[in-house]
């Protein structure tokens, strides 16, 4: 247990010693759903009926710019040939990525959220489902995105392979994401969302794992 | 440090390995054999394969061929250190933090992470950014990360590289503690090592592929 929360305080302080880079996440969380009005205009009962899925773009695209910081360093400076020798198990290590992951990347965005719930003139109402549907659905994309950066790992300038590899999976998250907003039954989408979230969360450090053990350095 | 024996009887085999990189074969039917307490110096000159077959022993490149382990076939490898070219250590984390981490990590079960800066010559250091350390100074770093756990095989690549005389005397004393509490060593170099019992080394000369 201690060597999973080591694991867990280091990828935490990487991601905040990093200068800035979470508040670059929120900014960009912010700014992509920011640019819609000036693109679609300023009609308000447009934007409020478009708003949860531009907040779901935003959020997907958002966690899409972490995912090189997940394996990259870690492969580049050798730590991960070390982590498959580890006493901690090589999918415990990732559990606790996966976790910090979510941590740095999903929870600024939740924080984020009223600024863009304010742009897109989105009422009380929706924001709350919103804040629930993407509490709820955030893990699957960052468990997903694990996935997809432990695949493209040892592909050199692999950064943009990830992203278009775990489009597909992210699809019924973005689905019922929206769903759960916007639908007459956003509660049963909210519960579907909760358990493609378990589910994503439960094997993405095992499929990440085997990923990782099978590729050759 | 004691000189008494920890690790339990080991031996390890390689019958017919073969390996390389990128479907090009460097090492071609290798065997050799290692006891508690005995080291292997891999010798060769550059691109001779040294470092793809420290890999393959750790089980991070499959071998074309063959196999490396204890003799009996159920049983698994011992736990191992690697210390590769890379040296592991995270810039923005300090010194101390770096290690502590693979301490837990790998199971606390050596020196303490101080004890071990110390016995590497990083002992004052310990506050300091791994980012801001000279080249030998990381890689002092990165043996220190041997000392914390205690694992039987040590598999090496260059761990003399950008260290000062002192330091290739550090390795020295380093690998005849390990030996002499009966851990096994692997390593490739091209600096000359002298154990004190020299019957504990034996030399594997490894020839460029034509």
């Amino acid at each position: 247990m201690s060597a999973f929360l080591a694991m867990l305080q280091r990828e935490l302080r990487l991601a905040l010693r990093g200068g800035g880079d979470v508040l670059t996440l929120m900014l960009f969380f912010v700014i992509v759903g920011a640019i819609v009005p000036f693109a679609v205009g300023p009609d308000q009962t447009l934007l409020a009926s478009i708003a949860p899925g531009i907040v779901w773009i935003a959020a997907f695209l958002a966690m899409l710019l972490g995912l090189e910081r997940l394996f990259r360093p870690d492969h580049e400076d050798g730590s991960l040939i070390l982590l498959r020798h580890a006493e901690l198990p090589l999918s415990a290590a990732i559990a606790a990525k996966l976790i910090a992951h979510w941590l740095v990347t999903a929870l600024p965005l939740l924080l984020a959220s009223p600024i863009l719930a304010l742009l897109l003139a989105m009422d009380l109402a929706s924001f709350w489902r919103t804040l629930i549907s993407l509490s709820l659905g955030t893990p699957a994309l960052a468990a997903f995105g694990t996935i997809g950066a432990a695949v493209t790992v040892p592909i050199r300038h692999g950064g943009l392979i990830a992203p278009i590899l775990i489009a597909p999976l992210s699809v019924p998250v973005l689905i019922f994401g929206v769903g759960a907003i916007t639908s007459p039954q956003s509660g049963a989408a909210a519960l579907f969302l909760a358990a493609l979230s378990l589910m994503a969360v439960a094997l993405a450090p095992f499929v990440a794992a085997f990923a990782i053990r099978s590729a050759e350095d | 440090m004691t000189d008494q024996q920890v690790y339990p009887p080991i031996h390890l085999r390689a019958t017919g390995l073969s390996c390389g990189r990128g479907g090009m074969l460097l090492t071609d039917q290798l065997d050799f054999s290692l006891r508690n307490g005995q080291t292997l110096l891999l010798r060769g000159p550059n691109g001779a394969g040294k470092s793809t077959l420290l890999l393959t022993l750790a089980g991070i490149i499959a071998p074309f061929s063959g196999r490396f382990g204890p003799p009996d076939v159920d049983t698994e490898l011992p736990l191992l250190h690697y210390c590769g070219h890379r040296n592991a250590s995270k810039p923005r984390l300090s010194v101390l933090e770096n290690l502590t981490f693979w301490a837990k990590v790998n199971g606390p079960t050596g020196m303490t992470p101080q004890a071990a800066l110390d016995q590497v010559g990083l002992g004052d250091l310990d506050g300091l950014d791994a980012g801001y350390l000279s080249a030998g100074q990381s890689r002092r770093l990165a043996l220190a990360r041997l000392l914390v756990s205690l694992r039987p095989l040590w598999l090496l690549d260059e761990p003399t590289a950008a260290l000062d005389e002192p330091g290739h005397q550090l390795v020295t004393r380093l690998l005849a503690n390990h030996l002499a509490r009966g851990g096994l060593a692997i390593a490739a170099t091209h600096d000359p090592i002298s154990l004190p019992d020299p019957s504990s080394l034996s030399t594997l000369l490894l020839a460029r592929a034509p």
